[in-house]
């Protein structure tokens, strides 16, 4: 019998404890994936947040390390400096990993071109402790530390980080994809590809933004989850390259 | 036991380190115990500098000097903060270009030279704080060519042997004042 | 035999640490540790290793994490507000196990303090430094030659034990200069299975990890670690005496504190006062055995800090009250002099011989 699809020899065979319709597991193969087709596993070390997503290390078969909330590219520029030449170090992260009590490890990662790959799922909501406002929420979004809605007097804006982090000389790669159809899902292991063929050329700090959802605290089915990516997330958060420098300097 | 505690003070940038540094190589490479501490902080950029040495027979215990054998004073605010310090009996070394009063205590050594004036007249505006050195290892009965040599030669850099014989010759002009 | 250099206290550590091998150094200025970040910025690359000025402490440990890792030596080093941003990463080294090397070149605090020289962290630094059940080898130099020796068996001791040393330093022993020879024999590694450098595809993953979210697990896990730390207790405490056979006053200091009582007790003896000096070497784990010792033989013990009183609880419980206890102190940026020491120890005396 032909095998028409099979688990990436990177992606451990252990069950996963993902909600039901969480996106995470898709994120995960197509980074899998990527690492088996790089045929990189063998030198790649992953860096897993706090988050939903903590226990990601379970997840890879590469070897993986558990950091301190937001603080997974300080860990990842310890590990890559540890062996520039051979290590090849992604971080996983989540919205408020990264762009809340990490901000400033992803800035200055990002300002030093660290040689690193960042997978940034962002669903907008902190998921792992049930819910509650994230950088990223929404103006309006509920949550359970927004239960009348995200009020952008009281609690400011979400910030867009592909958007802010292309202001900077640093960073060599952002891109951002989500993964609610085919095709988007395509175009985002499109982006992971190139994230990881970066390090591999030493081309410096590449991080692809996933919009995702959380269905869960959300308070959705996933399918309406994945239709309100696209009615909410997306017009505020485009998707698209917001930064490529190789390919900018092949355009000049 | 012989040990002498001495203290350098001065403004930041009067070379008051470096001149603990020298007397302190030149106690080590004669087989001594040594410290150096200097005062760090903010104090160091503009302020009062100071830096206390001990050269010992013994280990040197605390590094800390608070009654010193021998004060170096380069500038006023030194003298007025230090004076009282002094071992009765102790030296004080006083630049006077700098510093107009006179020493008050009567229990004390005192030396006055116009250090800084004699290195301008010199031409070595920036080594009035080794001519206050050769002055001291004179009057401390300590001046040797040959332990002259062995301090400076640890405390200046190869990149800057060039400046031996300037040193040497603040050196001298010191011991002769 | 290597020449004998005079070196500041802070580059001491710094070259000593390139001489254990370390080769990776991350850190954030402040006084008064910052020469070992400035001669490590001028060392490591031309030794082929990585010096880098993160962000903040938090990361700067966090890089350290990084790095230790993958088993390879690595260090960073504070002073006292910087250690408490580092406390953080302390705990998850602890949790993962990993080894490395944190020099605290402690100021006066708390809060952001002063810049002058301070021993207030030995709580910080022996019973806390992050939270959760945890310890670091906490090592206590008096000599910039001990700045030295000290870092590399801080090195060897964080790799023997898979455990954080700390080289618990004051601003005085960062800034003096004293003669120091750089002569070390430096042991071999014990391998590091645990790493993650790669599985090369010959292994299984390892995995660098402090969570466990099984309550029975964690405790095993908690349970194993103590019984290291045990180990460390029954092997590595280290200390010096000085005049303590026939003395019936015994100081107890560390560090600074240490040097300076020195001075006094030279002088109490000129006046016939038998006292004499227990210095802890490691304050972690406490050196009880020798305050034991004296602990029926001695009529007073003095403990000298730089800090309102906090090895001084160590000491009560090693002497087990069986002889009284005094503080003799100063803080906040101030060191105690000789005279304010022999003071107390006339005092303990019950006045002058």
């Amino acid at each position: 019998m032909a095998v028409v699809f099979d688990k990436p020899h990177a992606l451990a065979d252990v069950p996963m404890h993902y909600c039901p319709g969480c996106l995470h597991g898709v994120v995960h193969r197509l980074v899998a994936e990527v690492i088996d087709e790089l045929g990189i596993e063998g030198r790649t070390i992953g860096i897993a947040p706090v988050g939903c997503s903590v226990m990601a290390y379970n997840y890879f078969n590469c070897d993986m390390i558990e950091a301190a909330h937001g603080r997974a590219p300080a860990v990842a520029t310890g590990v890559k400096r540890s062996d520039p030449e051979n290590n090849i170090v992604f971080t996983y992260q989540g919205d408020g990993d990264l762009a809340s009590i990490g901000m400033a490890e992803t800035v200055h990662s990002a300002a030093r071109n660290e040689n690193i790959t960042i997978i940034f799922i962002n669903n907008a909501i902190y998921g792992m402790t049930g819910g509650q406002m994230a950088p990223t929420s929404l103006p309006g979004q509920v949550t359970q530390t927004s239960p009348y809605g995200r009020d952008v007097n009281h609690c400011g804006y979400p910030i867009r980080v592909c958007e802010m982090l292309s202001e900077l000389e640093g960073p060599e790669y952002l891109e951002r994809v989500t993964v609610n159809n085919v095709k988007n899902i395509k175009n985002a292991k499109k982006a992971i590809k190139k994230a990881f063929q970066n390090q591999i050329d030493g081309k410096g700090f590449s991080l692809v933004e996933v919009v995702s959802s959380c269905p869960t605290n959300w308070g959705m089915t996933p399918i309406d989850a994945l239709k309100w990516i696209d009615d909410n997330m997306l017009p505020y958060y485009p998707l698209g390259v917001y930064k490529d420098r190789s390919a900018e300097k092949e355009e000049a | 036991m012989a040990t002498t505690q001495f203290l350098f003070s001065g403004f930041g940038g009067q070379g008051i380190l470096f001149a603990g540094k020298f007397v302190a190589y030149k106690g080590l490479t004669a087989g001594k115990q040594v410290s150096w501490l200097p005062s760090y902080g903010p104090e160091m950029r503009g302020g009062t500098a100071s830096c206390s040495v001990i050269v010992s027979d013994e280990p040197v215990g605390s590094p800390i000097v608070s009654q010193p054998d021998v004060l170096v004073a380069l500038n006023l605010p030194s003298l007025d903060r230090f004076e009282k310090d002094v071992k009765p009996g102790g030296f004080i070394f006083a630049d006077s270009t700098l510093i107009e009063r006179k020493v008050e205590r009567d229990d004390v050594n005192v030396f006055y030279i116009p250090a800084t004036q004699l290195a301008s007249d010199n031409g070595m505006p920036t080594l009035a704080n080794m001519i206050v050195m050769g002055k001291m290892l004179k009057e401390l009965n300590d001046y040797t060519a040959e332990g002259i040599e062995n301090g400076l030669k640890k405390v200046i850099s190869a990149k800057r042997a060039d400046m031996m014989g300037l040193n040497v010759k603040a050196l001298e002009i010191g011991a002769s004042n | 035999m290597a020449e004998k250099v005079l070196m500041k206290g802070n580059e001491a550590i710094a070259e000593a640490a390139i001489l254990a091998g370390c080769k990776h150094y991350f850190g954030y200025p402040i006084t008064p540790q910052t020469e070992i970040a400035a001669y490590m910025a001028k060392k490591m690359p031309k030794i082929g290793g990585c010096f880098l000025q993160a962000e903040s402490e938090v990361a700067a440990i966090n890089m350290v994490y990084g790095v230790a890792s993958t088993g390879k030596r690595v260090m960073t080093s504070s002073s006292s507000p910087g250690i408490s941003l580092k406390s953080e990463g302390l705990s998850y080294m602890a949790g993962s196990d990993l080894p490395c090397l944190v020099v605290n070149v402690q100021r006066g605090g708390p809060g952001l303090g002063g810049i002058q020289p301070s021993q207030a962290d030995y709580f910080q630094a022996t019973k806390g430094g992050g939270h959760g059940d945890f310890k670091m080898i906490v090592l206590a130099p008096a000599s910039v030659q001990e700045m030295a020796e000290l870092t590399v068996k801080g090195f060897e001791l964080a790799d023997k034990y898979r455990m954080t040393s700390m080289i618990l330093a004051d601003g005085t022993m960062g800034q003096m200069m004293e003669p120091v020879e750089l002569d070390f024999d430096i042991k071999e590694r014990p391998a590091t299975p645990w790493a993650t450098t790669g599985t090369k595809m010959e292994r299984e993953h390892n995995i660098v990890n402090s969570l466990s979210l099984v309550a029975e697990e964690l405790e095993q896990l908690n349970f194993a670690r103590y019984e290291r730390y045990a180990q460390v207790e029954a092997n590595e405490a280290m200390y010096e005496e000085y005049m303590t056979e026939d003395a019936d006053i015994i100081i107890a200091a560390f560090g600074i504190a240490a040097r300076v009582s020195k001075n006094a007790i030279v002088e109490a003896r000129k006046q016939g006062i038998k006292v004499g000096l227990i210095r802890p070497i490691t304050l972690w784990p406490f050196p009880k055995a020798p305050f034991e010792k004296i602990a029926d033989t001695a009529k007073a013990v003095i403990s000298v800090e730089l800090s309102m009183g906090q090895m001084i609880e160590d000491v009560k419980l090693a002497t087990q009250c069986k002889v009284p206890v005094t503080l003799c102190n100063r803080v906040g940026g101030m060191i105690p002099s000789p005279e304010q020491v022999l003071e107390a120890i006339i005092k303990a005396n019950g006045g002058a011989n």
